[in-house]
């Protein structure tokens, strides 16, 4: 009936830092937690904070974080160097999944790259055939393409809202072009909820599958403290989600319109 | 079937299980979820006179003996309780308890006034949250006197507004004499006490960072260890004072639950074990109370309460 013994931080070390834009870099750690694509785990800094990341690759050996600097917490994330530690817990929450052989279609806006790119790994292993759409304000922003290029039976498919790279547009528009013109099995979203609400609706329009990882205010990790609950399933989207499939997103009223901050506040988008 | 329902306070509840205060409870829809889980009734989060930042992560670490807190009762204010109350009113018919906090006397009249008018079917003042020693833990929980004072204004503001909530005071463990404090809270007009906030404060301590690992440093234990104490501080205060008690701390099972109503619990707290056995956890220790009861003969659940007294 119990769980074991696995909700304390445990100590990594940096083992590599490669900076990936001007905002963003992966953190390369000398420990695996058995991560999944789509799962997060909690990354602690002792007598600062923890803040939950989602998982940019986790090889059996080494879990990848990419982390842009946006707020105190990943500021101070970026001032690390190699060899020095931090504490990692998780996994925690739900994975992609997909079936051998499926035809997917991968949305990734902004960082949403670095989640998304887990999972082509893993797809492109299982003999998927994946449309990988990403988008960004401009050129310098994108993330993780050259990989994503090498990926066997990846088609990546890139958009900027200044035209810099790629379409010159939303990723979002790529994605239509695409599930008009061929047969895709499922939608996968990680990105800003705006951009992940047009996926929702383009799926639920043509009747096909999706996934949307969907973020919320997370403190503990592990459905105890409430906060990230969404309202309408009433669950929280540490444990029910991230990953969420479209039938349980359409249950949250919340998405696309609102989420709550460290407090439980509606902030609306 | 036995019959689970209970009356608490003149309160009817389907079963004595309730969402107990710290846990979730922080919106309308995660206590309906509670409900639909198989509560018989939900607690808030602690509710603030005006917004309350919590403390830094982390801030739960849980291990399969225990689990230690340091949320730090993070609050948005009384316009979120308004909606929040009102919302679950709209989507849930099961009896909602409304905990409130302060950081002064003059915060929990003002919060006492603020939740008469949303109506909660039980008041739940928190005097003893061991995470916020600074601001009010200790004092107000272990002392006669403070813990009475609250008490009184709280029933007072009531009185004034002529409404008629009960009131429960949810006592700290961490006193000398838990049986004197509830005696000076029910002789202050409180109508209940529930029993027990969190153990401690304690700490844990990363060996590899030589660093305590909540961000607070110190925080609340809960879990399955310290159901032994929970049931003889209700044992005591049932035997002394009769009151109408929710016990709560380390009920994971059905028969756990069954333990604290024989000690003397109408009502049975549920929080850290959505951690050790899902969020389902309230229908599971449910269905194991029914199949204790039908088991052993028991028709009315109500009949255990106090059972271990006689």
């Amino acid at each position: 009936m119990l769980k074991i013994n696995n909700n304390l931080p445990r100590v990594a070390v940096i083992k590599n830092i490669i900076t990936e834009t001007e905002q963003v870099k992966t953190f390369v750690l000398d420990l695996s937690l058995g991560a999944e694509p789509g799962q997060f785990v909690n990354v602690w800094i002792p007598r600062m904070n923890e803040k939950p990341f989602s998982v940019a690759t986790d090889n059996g050996l080494e879990t990848h974080l990419s982390i842009a600097s946006v707020g105190p917490f990943s500021q101070k994330l970026h001032e690390l160097k190699v060899g020095d530690k931090v504490g990692i817990r998780g996994p925690y929450g739900t994975k992609f999944t997909c079936e051998s052989g499926q035809h997917l279609l991968l949305l990734a806006g902004g960082y949403g790259a670095a989640p998304l790119y887990f999972f082509a790994q893993k797809a492109s292993a299982m003999g998927c055939m994946v449309e990988f759409v990403i988008g960004a304000r401009r050129k310098d922003l994108l993330l993780f393409t050259d990989r994503i290029s090498q990926l066997k039976n990846v088609n990546l498919h890139v958009a900027t809202n200044d035209g810099s790279a790629g379409y010159n547009g939303f990723n979002t528009d790529l994605m239509t072009k695409i599930v008009e013109e061929q047969k895709i099995d499922c939608i996968y979203t990680v990105g800003p909820e705006i951009m992940m609400m047009k996926a929702v609706n383009l799926a639920k329009e043509k009747g096909i599958n999706a996934q949307i990882s969907v973020e919320r205010y997370m403190k503990c990790g592990f459905g105890v403290c409430g906060n990230c609950v969404v309202d309408g399933l009433g669950v929280p989207t540490c444990i029910s989600g991230p990953v969420m499939p479209l039938e349980k997103v359409l249950q949250i009223p919340d998405f696309g319109k609102y989420h709550r901050d460290n407090l439980g506040k509606k902030i609306y988008y | 079937m036995a019959d689970l329902s209970v009356e608490f306070c003149g309160v009817k509840f389907k079963n004595p299980i309730v969402l107990a205060s710290g846990v979730l409870g922080v919106t309308a829809d995660s206590m309906a979820q509670v409900v639909r889980n198989g509560a018989g009734g939900v607690t808030t989060k602690s509710l603030w006179p005006r917004e309350h930042i919590g403390h830094n992560g982390p801030v739960i670490i849980s291990t399969e003996y225990f689990m230690l807190n340091a949320v730090g009762i993070p609050d948005a204010g009384p316009e979120k309780a308004r909606e929040e109350i009102a919302r679950y009113r709209e989507v849930c018919g099961a009896p909602l308890i409304a905990n409130i906090v302060g950081g002064s006397m003059e915060d929990y009249v003002e919060m006492a006034g603020i939740v008469a008018d949303l109506k909660p079917d039980i008041i739940e003042i928190n005097i003893s949250c061991p995470n916020v020693e600074d601001e009010l833990g200790k004092p107000m929980a272990c002392s006669l006197v403070k813990g009475a004072d609250v008490t009184r204004l709280v029933k007072e503001v009531l009185a004034k507004k002529g409404v008629n909530i009960p009131v429960t005071v949810k006592l700290s463990p961490n006193v000398e004499n838990i049986v004197g404090i509830a005696n000076s809270v029910i002789s202050a007009g409180a109508d209940a006490v529930t029993a027990v906030n969190t153990l401690g404060p304690g700490m844990a301590i990363d060996i590899d960072f030589a660093e305590p690992i909540l961000a607070n440093r110190v925080g609340g234990l809960s879990g399955p260890g310290m159901k032994p104490l929970t049931v003889k501080y209700v044992y005591d205060i049932y035997k002394t004072l009769k009151c109408p008690i929710i016990g709560t701390g380390g009920v994971l099972t059905g028969r756990d639950a069954i333990e604290l109503m024989m000690a003397g619990a109408t009502l049975v707290g549920v929080g850290s074990a959505v951690w050790f056995r899902g969020q389902d956890v309230f229908g599971q220790i449910v269905a194991e109370m029914n199949e204790w009861c039908d088991k052993n003969g028991v028709a009315k659940v109500s009949d255990l309460i106090g059972k271990a007294q006689k």
